[in-house]
């Protein structure tokens, strides 16, 4: 692959605090060869911004390969960026032309603030986590392997679930700002799993209604199966349905115990 | 030893409410709410298919619509008095209607808090434009097709049922009713126009109602679109015909013999037997 270099103008948000009133900035960058990632070319932004003695871009990342779900921004309009399964470091410069405009927005949710320029706060996504509890296993000592035996397309099932990243990517795209996908990506991970049926009930239905504090009403338009990057098909909104209508009538013999 | 401070998080946009007693408290969750919403939509969608293939007997004349309407009524008449399993219908439809509507406004309404930058159409505004990558047409605009088919309805009700709109109104005699409404140009655009959006709005309804019910699985996906798509085209194609054969002239009084309207066409027949 031949190395080609790109002049391209960012438009970027900037906004000092969570309470400061924010406003898109342009930058021209000079020279970026289109074999770096979308965060590279950031980082030499941020460099000239530094070397100007200007506050650099405030943006999250860690583990650069896409598997920590911590970067994540609006890139002309599209979380992520314009590539498919494909999170913000992994997004690469060859996917865009000599002498285009790119705007880099944060996230948007009522239940996303931001914190700083383009990173925002997914902390609801943590507390639907917690509201999942917990899962009971033996751990006395450590189990043999395969003692449960789990069957390989429900393994299978299972990992497309717990393939997300908890990036927020889905919340960012729907336009109701509804985390049905993250949501449900988490409650089939378990649900599918034999390891995660004794909670099952209790899970789904607390996961739920914990998404419903602070994300809108999912209307199927599909955006964040297209904005996701690990590809969580929409089946499991389906199954997560299914599962909270169930959840509401078996839970409902279990009231009084706690 | 590094310690991790608790940091307050974004508080929730949504207060819990009070849980009522099952089954009522399914209907307090936005999951619960979409089922209730996919559930009246089905029997929506039933009558609407109804409807349309029941007006199909304009096109065999005035008698045999007016047979088609008295049947209605006496459905059931062998087991409860007449009429009665017509109101049952109507009842019930009422009731869909009023749920699916609340819903639909009560999510709508969840969804505007939950999007800080939200229109009516729930549209993000982000700076370079939302670029859609799976939602169309059909989906982006429910919350525009829907008030226009609650619109339309009160609309036909008045002008074919309750015969509001016209002096010429006859009750019992809905051919007649149909072509004299139907005739006026600016009538028939109107039930065009309506029917659109009643198209547009089951294209992604009827879809959307297998996900919210949770009717899936991989094997019958593809099929879903294909299902929605048959269902709208289907209800598009038969309810576009009558104020287009209206205005053609293939349903017309001069169908009929002279003098038209079944109220003639009753006394002919009367005269007949008499004979």
């Amino acid at each position: 692959m031949s190395e080609e270099t790109l002049n391209l103008t960012l438009k970027v948000w900037r906004q000092e605090g969570p309470n400061a009133k924010g406003r898109f900035e342009t930058y021209q960058l000079s020279d970026i060869s289109t074999h770096m990632s979308f965060l590279e070319m950031m980082d030499v932004l941020n460099e000239q911004l530094i070397a100007k003695g200007e506050v650099p871009v405030e943006i999250e990342s860690d583990c650069r390969e896409g598997i920590c779900g911590t970067c994540g921004c609006m890139i002309n309009g599209r979380a992520h960026g314009p590539e498919k399964a494909t999170a913000t470091c992994q997004l690469h410069m060859r996917s865009f032309s000599d002498g285009d405009t790119i705007v880099v927005e944060p996230f948007l949710a009522s239940s996303f603030p931001i914190i700083k320029d383009l990173a925002v706060d997914r902390a609801p996504l943590d507390r639907i986590i917690e509201a999942g509890g917990y899962i009971s296993i033996s751990t006395g000592s450590a189990p043999d392997a395969n003692l449960i035996p789990v069957p390989k397309d429900t393994a299978d099932a299972a990992f497309d679930g717990a393939a997300c990243i908890g990036c927020g990517a889905c919340v960012a795209a729907c336009p109701n700002s509804a985390g049905q996908l993250f949501t449900s990506a988490k409650i089939q991970h378990l649900n599918l799993l034999p390891q995660g049926q004794a909670e099952r009930w209790a899970r789904t239905e607390s996961m739920v209604e914990t998404m419903e504090d602070y994300f809108g009403s999912c209307t199927n338009h599909g955006e964040c199966h297209e904005a996701c990057p690990k590809e969580i098909p929409l089946d499991f909104i389906a199954y997560t349905n299914r599962d909270y209508m169930k959840s509401k009538r078996k839970n409902r013999k279990l009231q009084g115990q706690a | 030893m590094a310690q991790t401070m608790p940091r307050p998080g974004p508080n929730p946009v949504r207060k819990r409410p009070k849980q009522l007693p099952f089954p009522l408290n399914v209907y307090q969750s936005a999951v619960g709410r979409k089922w209730v919403m996919a559930v009246s939509g089905l029997v929506l969608l039933g009558f609407v298919v109804t409807h349309m293939i029941g007006n199909l007997h304009l096109y065999e004349g005035p008698l045999e619509v007016r047979e088609y309407a008295e049947t209605l009524r006496d459905l059931g008449v062998h087991v409860i008095p007449r009429t009665w399993m017509l109101w049952g219908i109507r009842i019930l439809l009422i009731a869909a209607f009023v749920v699916h509507v609340h819903s639909a406004y009560s999510l709508a309404a969840m969804s505007r808090k939950a999007n800080p930058s939200s229109s009516l159409d729930s549209n993000k505004r982000y700076a370079s434009s939302q670029d859609y990558a799976a939602a169309n047409y059909a989906s982006r605009t429910m919350r525009w097709t829907g008030p226009i088919v609650l619109l339309y309805l009160f609309f036909h009700l008045a002008d074919l049922t309750w015969g509001w709109l016209s002096d010429d109104w006859t009750r019992g005699d809905p051919y007649n009713n149909v072509v004299i409404s139907m005739g006026n140009i600016g009538v028939a655009i109107i039930y065009i126009v309506a029917n659109v959006a009643l198209a547009l709005h089951i294209y992604h309804g009827a879809w959307s109602m297998f996900q919210s019910l949770g009717v899936n699985n991989p094997k019958i996906n593809n099929y879903r679109r294909h299902i929605a798509g048959g269902l709208a085209g289907l209800i598009l194609i038969g309810n576009l015909s009558f104020p287009i054969a209206v205005q053609a002239g293939l349903i017309d009084q001069d169908n009929c013999e002279a003098p038209c309207g079944i109220t003639a066409e009753l006394e002919h027949e009367g005269e007949e037997a008499a004979q």
